[in-house]
């Protein structure tokens, strides 16, 4: 039964979530490809995170389909799951690193937890790892020693320590000024090329989407607006699209009635 | 109406709260127990770093503590006891409420302050800064990750620390028995033994262990229900410390009665 194709890592079919009563996405579908970059573009509140937890299992949808190597990770027990999340690697927004533990014990936990390897080897991949990202010789550094870059870069090292097929990415240059943003795209951008991995992004920075996606997806309000290749989304008529990339700003009022609503309260619902 | 359905709507919160404690505790328990049969293993290097915060870093406050506490029931006793002329009763007197009552209450108080805070602290900070997620994402499971040997630390710990606490609380009571009564310390040890009986030891460290459970439930509970913001782990912080006190005390109340109920 499953849609995958051979070039497709993830295939998501119908997928809805919601918290309470409140559906977050409305029934999605998208394939991610092998060795693509697909960066996910969505405003705050559009349900751009919320995608990205349910795709690496930190949410269970309320219904539809993920579709990971023919196995639909929305129908798997808790040990599957543990199985399909050994070969992800997720990169938080703020790093999550471990903050009781050193940058180079964060990396080589997964690796301690979930493989036989002999403690040198461990370190050898630790130290590989860091290395990759440029970290090298920061391993016995605490987190709380590094600056908000090298915590990312230190997070993208942990991510791939167990060489995972897909990593993901949540707002990786929210925070970081410029110079360090670009610096953590150059390293997306190296990833992608040498080892030709399979990459999910999350962001709402447009500089930083065009320049590392291969395609990209538009999220508004929890449907997929636009998805395509850079040139296509460029070129994209769409006005939800030009509004978002061209940047303009919500109409702050639409009209007499919306503001009497606004104002009594009465269409509450209708605003979320 | 509005008044029957708000203690209603209290009752149910109650009762679902005790419910969460109880969901989390058999969870721990299981990783304890059924878990390393399953292939995951106990996380012994961890429970071990846990039992030295838990157990070994509070000796000394716990001892000061429990010291004091000891002399204070003496003094308090004596007061009482002298106007029947009966002060070398003040032996038994201080050895009985220590084992059966205070040693295992004012190490759970202090256990509270110095542990149980720290549980949620340590889980809300990590919930606020996504590290939960993160070990879920690198399929570790955190309640088999954390709060596991933290369970395991304090069921060996309380008990350990509850002993030391009644020798304590003995020590400060012979303090006045040599200085304000006519105690030699050989005869006040003497009339301590001869007071207790193993019951009265052995009902304290149980109390304490069921007290270990409950302020790393409690602990643990509050920790992973901290919502988002830093502020939201203050929060935690206070509200573990406030409801473990409360249900040491209940367990302590429950307890109490059965050892009386079965005693007789």
């Amino acid at each position: 039964m499953s849609p995958e194709t051979t070039e497709a890592a993830v295939s998501v079919r119908d997928l809805r979530v919601r918290y309470g009563e409140r559906e977050i996405l409305h029934g999605i579908s998208f394939d991610v490809l092998r060795g693509e970059t697909l960066v996910i573009l969505g405003g705050s509140g559009s349900g751009k995170s919320t995608l990205l937890r349910t795709l690496v299992g930190l949410e269970r949808p309320s219904s539809g389909d993920i579709w990971i190597k023919g196995k639909n990770m929305c129908a798997m027990s808790d040990a599957e799951l543990d199985d399909t999340r050994k070969r992800m690697g997720l990169s938080f927004q703020g790093g999550a690193l471990f903050g009781s533990m050193t940058v180079g014990e964060n990396v080589c936990l997964p690796l301690r937890e979930h493989t036989q390897l002999e403690e040198s080897t461990i370190q050898i991949i630790m130290r590989l790892k860091l290395e990759q990202v440029g970290l090298a010789g920061f391993e016995s550094y605490m987190p709380s020693q590094l600056s908000g870059g090298m915590k990312k870069r230190a997070a993208v090292a942990r991510a791939m320590a167990m060489d995972p097929e897909i990593l993901f990415f949540d707002e990786p240059s929210a925070g970081l000024d410029p110079i360090i943003a670009a610096g953590v795209d150059n390293l997306i951008l190296k990833l992608q090329k040498a080892f030709r991995m399979t990459i999910v992004v999350v962001t709402h920075e447009l500089a930083s989407a065009f320049l590392i996606a291969d395609r990209m997806l538009l999220i508004n309000k929890g449907d997929i607006l636009a998805m395509g290749t850079k040139a296509e989304m460029q070129t994209s008529t769409h006005p939800r699209v030009r509004q978002f990339l061209d940047r303009i700003a919500e109409p702050e009022v639409e009209g007499e009635m919306d503001y009497l609503q606004m104002l009594t309260g009465e269409a509450h619902d209708r605003a979320l | 109406m509005d008044f029957l359905s708000n203690i209603g709507r209290g009752a149910i919160g109650g009762l679902a709260y005790v419910g969460g404690l109880a969901r989390l505790g058999g969870r721990a328990a299981w990783y304890t127990l059924i878990g390393p049969l399953r292939g995951k293993p106990l996380r012994l290097g961890r429970a071990v770093h846990q039992a030295m915060a838990v157990g070994v870093e509070a000796l000394p406050i716990l001892s000061v503590i429990t010291f004091f506490i000891g002399l204070i029931l003496a003094l308090q006793g004596a007061y009482e006891l002298r106007k029947f002329g009966a002060l070398q009763f003040v032996a038994s007197a201080v050895a009985i409420s220590i084992t059966r009552e205070l040693g295992p209450l004012m190490t759970a108080i202090v256990v509270i302050g110095r542990s149980g805070s720290a549980f949620a602290a340590e889980i809300g900070t990590m919930k606020v800064t996504e590290e939960i997620d993160a070990l879920t994402t690198m399929a570790l499971n955190p309640v088999q990750f954390l709060v596991t040997p933290k369970f395991l630390a304090m069921i060996l710990m309380m008990p350990c620390l509850t002993t030391w606490a009644d020798m304590m609380g003995v020590f400060g009571g012979a303090v006045f028995g040599v200085t304000g009564a006519s105690f030699t310390l050989g005869t006040y040890i003497s009339a301590t033994i001869d007071a207790l009986l193993l019951r009265d030891i052995v009902s304290g460290l149980l109390k304490s262990v069921m007290f270990g459970v409950v302020i790393t439930a409690v602990g643990c509970h509050e920790g992973f229900s901290t919502g988002a913001g830093s502020e939201q782990v203050g929060r935690s912080t206070t509200s573990a410390v406030v409801m473990s006190i409360f249900l040491v005390v209940v367990v302590d109340l429950i307890f109490t009665a059965l050892f009386y109920a079965l005693e007789r």
